[in-house]
């Protein structure tokens, strides 16, 4: 037995202890609420400040996190740590970042609180998650 | 000022940055969402999506935990004790909404959670330009959208 099929049903776990995590806290946020998006959004209403509490709180602990696991060669449960290697500030980059910010804005949704929102389905949620999916196959057609 | 509001967001954005940090350190990943369940769903990749399923779960099943224990943890404007919002638009803008957000991750690969959190956290040049047009587009957007249209956007 390789080490990875050894560490299968590990790393299965802990993939889900991490979205679990997420879960939580997105939903203990208040992220899972788009009226609170938007009211960030909303520089010219009443400002909303949670959204910046949020990403503040999640990138001054992932920034402490990283500096403490990089200090490790490999990851605990085995392979390499994937980071991303493209480095070109692109038009694609740019253009799909300025589309989502779009949908974004529309909706007070990006994906992650999108999904973790499934569990107070309504149909307009269900809407905006085919579409989405669809919005995936169609990028990666077009990335082709 | 909803300093109740406030201290909620940053306990949350505080788990949400342990989650990273736990990913990262457990199987060397990236806790993007598009990128997770993106690619899951359009390239099921050969022995690398076991995880990316239990991850799904898991985002699903975080809200569905915090309110089973009660206890009136949400966040949710207006109603502090509730979970999980209400949208923002009928299904016809929500439509457009998504189409806009899965094109936009895809081909800009990532989005608030890879670019915006993991990205920021590592100081890379392209999630800071890609948080930054994210953001500018989604602010100019609202303000569009809720002040020269009038539309409710939430409203």
């Amino acid at each position: 037995m390789n080490q990875s099929s050894n560490h299968g049903w590990m790393k299965t776990a802990a993939g889900y202890a991490a979205g679990l995590l997420f879960g939580l806290g997105l939903a203990i946020s208040g992220m899972t609420d788009p009226a609170r998006v938007l009211g960030f959004l909303d520089l010219a209403g009443a400002w909303d400040p949670t959204l910046m509490f949020v990403l503040g709180g999640a990138v001054i602990t992932t920034f402490i996190g990283y500096r403490l696991v990089f200090k490790r060669s490999a990851p605990l449960l085995g392979g390499v740590f994937q980071l991303p290697t493209k480095r070109a500030l692109d038009a694609k980059l740019l253009g799909g970042a300025a589309l989502f910010g779009i949908g974004w804005g529309l909706s007070g949704y990006c994906p992650g609180p999108a999904i973790a929102s499934i569990g107070g389905l309504s149909l307009p949620l269900l809407a905006m998650l085919v579409t989405m999916v669809l919005g995936w196959f169609a990028a990666r057609r077009l990335s082709a | 000022m909803d300093w109740m509001a406030s201290l909620y967001g940053l306990v949350g954005g505080v788990l949400i940055g342990l989650s990273a940090t736990w990913l990262m350190a457990a199987l060397g990943r990236i806790a993007g969402i598009s990128g997770i369940v993106g690619n899951l769903i359009t390239q099921r990749p050969k022995g690398d999506s076991a995880w990316r399923v239990a991850f799904l779960l898991g985002l699903i099943s975080g809200p569905l935990v915090l309110m089973a224990l009660g206890g009136g943890l949400g966040n949710v404007a207006g109603s502090p004790g509730e979970v999980i919002g209400a949208p923002a638009g009928g299904v016809g803008l929500m439509l457009v909404a998504g189409l806009l957000v899965g094109v936009g991750t895809g081909l800009g690969s990532g989005c608030t959670s890879g670019h915006g959190v993991c990205g920021l956290a590592r100081l890379a040049p392209r999630s800071m330009a890609a948080t930054g047009m994210f953001l500018l587009t989604a602010l100019v957007t609202v303000y569009i959208s809720r002040h020269l249209l009038g539309l409710g956007g939430g409203a």
